[in-house]
């Protein structure tokens, strides 16, 4: 399997994806071998020890690379230079631009993947397609045929707002045309990808993210729920998660409502306009931005929130709201979303429909007897989640594809 | 006949701490004591003890020819008091000496001239009071924080009984006009203004280790000669900066300290210079014209203006944020409410907003302690929610016990909120 991420070190979703899809496949009794990039003496985990696997077993090997999670061109080239990467004399180790580096990760994947005993390759995401692909090419050279599996998460269409950078558009497109079998994480985005990418919808098998339910005892409420009504926005901040929007309705909600605050947890590249725009827009005191936060932390924020709201333009799935739910705060989330196709205790409305936002968040904050069905039910439907029924749909997409005549 | 008249500024902010948002009606320590007490004994270190004993030195061994001024705002002092006692002994011991003149400013060094009138003449009041305790002092002549004025501050300056008044002497409000004579405000009738000479006093401030500046590298004799040149057409010359500039914006190692130990004997080689202080200068000096100043002017950047402070919506929403708090702060009768709130009223917060980042942007990065203009942005309007909650308890206090009983309610805001009264400790009372 190649990823990107691995909690505890992950930014989004994609890492808690593929933490959850590990642990119930190793649990099924499925053996992984999880290929990550990794720079060469940073600050290192030891992931045995965070996932003891029940019946499979889990291996982790990293290949020394300077990607990182959702990374753009232009990230790529702040974090190299900002972290020194280049050697003695200006020549590095590391790939000049993005995409040399994303190709040099590919070719030291397939000397992995030559020492390595595997019956299926397991991608996830763009910047592992071809890695897969230089993997699946060097088992053949040792005459067998692997099947080649693309995991898509989510699509440049989705992160870029639908303005995509043609050379991971490419990538992407490589990696899914190359690949004997497709994941979706939803309907939804089985359809970008036959609509983006001109891919056989056959090839394409959906299987929905889960989570798993746990009881344990709750992180105790931050003191501002006792005094103000807590609208949560918390994703990354970047065009595809809608800040933008979610401004837009902070400011009619303020409006109407002197008593609501609207909290913002994330970063990203639209951090500083969001600042300034709250500024602007005359709601710099009712917005609050707690940046980026992991942990115990993310819980609370969930906990201190009367209602979550996800007005993403497009989301592949959406695992935040399942988050939410878990520990009881009721969601509001976009249509343009794979999550709203798995859950039913929400309020889902179109992204662009300002109003109707306003309307939904507005009707939480006011009824107590909603939010508190919301609030309960919600948390009766996380438990029926469970990251075991993805991994055994994965299973038997890997059982297929092994049996599958070449 | 010149007069050199010196005056340093001596100040040092409360810097806030990322102040979380999980903190909001949970903790309402605002301050980052540690960062506080760290840059207080680095600059106390660097140069507050070092520029006083050559300052010292000087009015020893010059005796009367000697003369120099400061103000220290309210912050400041407290801050040597919490930190750094030996800092504030030095200077009580310069203004021993008879020749060191102080000049009252708004305790907080704060913008609140702009916002509430009401509220700055309080905080001068509260400085005037903090000179007269710590130095047995009663200042002159004011200087209204990062030398921000208009007519409007010369008539309030006059009506609080001062003789002189500090201001830039930008060329915008100047024009063909020297800084170097004495002017009166158009509005008022005895108060005198003194304006910066800023080619001179940024000579010293801003570009003495600047090494690509034809005037590097910049000796004693070399400024006293300048400052002589202006024999004949001008009767004095204002050098108002920043005191941090010994040692701490100028390291030692770039000789301003060398500099500043041989300036004042290389002033007075030649015959017709001499020291004075502001309100000497007032004295000696009759105005030779009225100048007219509608428009706010400040020392800061090269537009002199208030945009270091208020030039983006984030500082704006900032501070109008603040300001609208003024009524229930002092209606809720807590001491420590108050002080908080006015710590916050200190300009430094807002320049930490600031987004500017071309050519000022690198002095403004030096000052900064975050990392981001919004990050700042954010922190401060954290605790202003916090500040917001700690206003509602008191209200709704009030209204449950009635208004005869609003003592009460601040002791059981005190228990919430714990917190000791430094200015108490400070003033004494």
């Amino acid at each position: 399997m190649f990823g990107w991420e691995f909690p505890p070190f992950s930014s989004g979703g994609l890492g808690t994806a593929c933490y959850g899809l590990t642990r119930g496949l190793t649990n099924q009794g499925v053996d992984i071998t999880f290929v990550l990039p990794r720079i060469e003496g940073a600050l290192d985990c030891d992931y045995m020890r965070i996932l003891a696997a029940e019946k499979g077993r889990l291996k982790f090997k990293t290949i020394d690379a300077a990607l990182r999670p959702y990374m753009t061109s232009k990230a790529y080239n702040d974090f190299i230079r900002d972290f020194g990467l280049k050697g003695f004399g200006g020549a590095s180790l590391y790939g000049r631009e993005l995409f040399e580096e994303v190709d040099r990760y590919a070719r030291a994947a397939e000397a992995i993947a030559e020492d390595g005993d595997f019956d299926v390759i397991h991608c996830h995401d763009w910047m592992t397609y071809r890695a897969g692909i230089h993997a699946r090419k060097a088992a053949e050279k040792m005459g067998r045929k692997v099947p080649l599996i693309a995991h898509i998460h989510s699509t440049e269409f989705d992160r870029t707002g639908g303005h995509p950078q043609g050379y991971v558009y490419y990538l992407e497109w490589e990696g899914l045309r190359e690949a004997d079998y497709i994941v979706a994480v939803s309907d939804y985005t089985k359809g970008m990808v036959v609509r983006h990418y001109s891919i056989d919808p056959k090839k394409i098998h959906v299987i929905h993210n889960a989570i798993d339910y746990e009881e344990k005892a709750p992180a105790e409420t931050p003191k501002i729920k006792e005094f103000h009504k807590i609208v949560l926005f918390l994703g990354r901040i970047t065009i595809q998660k809608g800040p933008d929007h979610f401004l837009r309705i902070a400011k009619r909600i303020a409006e109407v409502d002197d008593n609501v605050r609207f909290i913002v947890v994330g970063s990203g590249d639209m951090f500083r306009h969001i600042v300034e725009e709250s500024a602007n827009l005359g709601i710099g005191d009712k917005v609050l931005f707690a940046d980026f936060l992991s942990g115990k932390d993310v819980e609370r924020a969930y906990r201190m929130a009367h209602v979550y709201v996800m007005p993403s333009i497009s989301e592949p799935f959406g695992l935040t709201a399942l988050e939410a739910m878990k520990y009881g705060t009721p969601v509001v989330i976009s249509k343009q979303s794979g999550v709203s196709e798995v859950i039913k205790n929400c309020l889902v409305v179109d992204f662009w429909d300002v109003n109707r936002m306003v309307d939904r968040i507005m009707a939480v904050l006011k009824y107590k007897e909603l939010r508190d069905t919301m609030s309960m039910e919600g948390v009766e439907e996380i438990k029926r989640f469970s990251w075991r029924e993805p991994a055994k749909k994965c299973l038997e997409l890997y059982r297929r594809a092994m049996k599958k005549k070449w | 006949m010149v007069a050199v008249c010196f005056y340093f500024q001596v100040h040092q902010p409360y810097r806030l701490r990322k102040y979380p948002v999980f903190d909001i009606g949970a903790n309402s320590d605002y301050f980052n004591h540690e960062k506080n007490r760290e840059i207080m004994l680095k600059v106390a270190d660097k140069c507050y003890l070092p520029a006083n004993r050559v300052i010292l030195d000087l009015i020893n061994e010059m005796g009367e020819e000697f003369r120099v001024s400061y103000s220290i705002t309210g912050v400041a002092l407290e801050q040597f008091r919490e930190y750094c006692p030996e800092v504030l002994e030095s200077f009580q011991r310069l203004v021993d000496t008879g020749q060191v003149e102080l000049l009252d400013e708004t305790y907080y060094h704060s913008l609140s001239f702009l916002y509430s009138e009401r509220e700055f003449i309080e905080q001068v009041k509260m400085h005037r009071k903090a000179m007269k305790e710590l130095f047995g002092y009663k200042p002159r002549v004011f200087r209204n924080t990062e030398l921000i004025y208009n007519n409007r501050l010369a008539s309030l300056a006059e009506e609080m009984g001062y003789k002189g008044v500090l201001a830039e002497g930008a060329d915008h409000i100047l024009g063909w006009r020297s800084p170097n004579f004495l002017y009166k405000p158009v509005t008022a009738k005895r108060i005198r203004l003194l304006l910066k000479n800023y080619r001179l006093s940024d000579d010293i401030a801003f570009r003495f280790s600047e090494r690509s500046w034809e005037g590097w590298p910049l000796t004693a004799e070399k400024f006293a000669n300048w400052i002589s040149k202006i024999n004949g057409n001008g009767n004095c010359v204002n050098l108002f900066m920043d005191y941090e500039t010994f040692g701490e914006h100028q390291w030692e190692s770039t000789g301003i300290f060398d500099f500043l130990r041989r300036l004042p004997a290389e002033i007075l080689k030649h015959p017709d210079n001499e020291f004075m202080t502001p309100s000497e200068v007032v004295r000696e000096f009759k105005p030779v014209a009225e100048l007219d100043v509608h428009n706010v002017v400040s020392w800061a950047d090269v537009e002199r203006d208030l945009s270091a402070w208020l030039g983006n919506p984030m500082q704006m929403s900032a501070i109008e944020c603040l300001y609208r708090l003024e009524d229930s702060v002092k209606e809720s009768g807590d001491e420590k409410l108050l002080e908080d709130w006015r710590r916050l009223q200190t300009a430094d917060h807002f320049y930490y907003m600031c987004t500017k980042w071309f050519n000022d942007g690198d002095v403004h990065k030096y000052f900064n302690v975050y990392e981001r203009p919004h990050d700042s942005f954010i922190a401060f309007m954290n605790v202003l929610n916090d500040m917001g909650i700690r206003l509602k308890i008191h209200k709704n206090w009030r209204e449950k016990n009635g208004k005869e009983k609003n003592n009460e309610g601040k002791k059981e805001c005190e228990e919430i909120f714990g917190g000791r009264y430094s200015r108490e400790l400070l003033l004494g009372q």
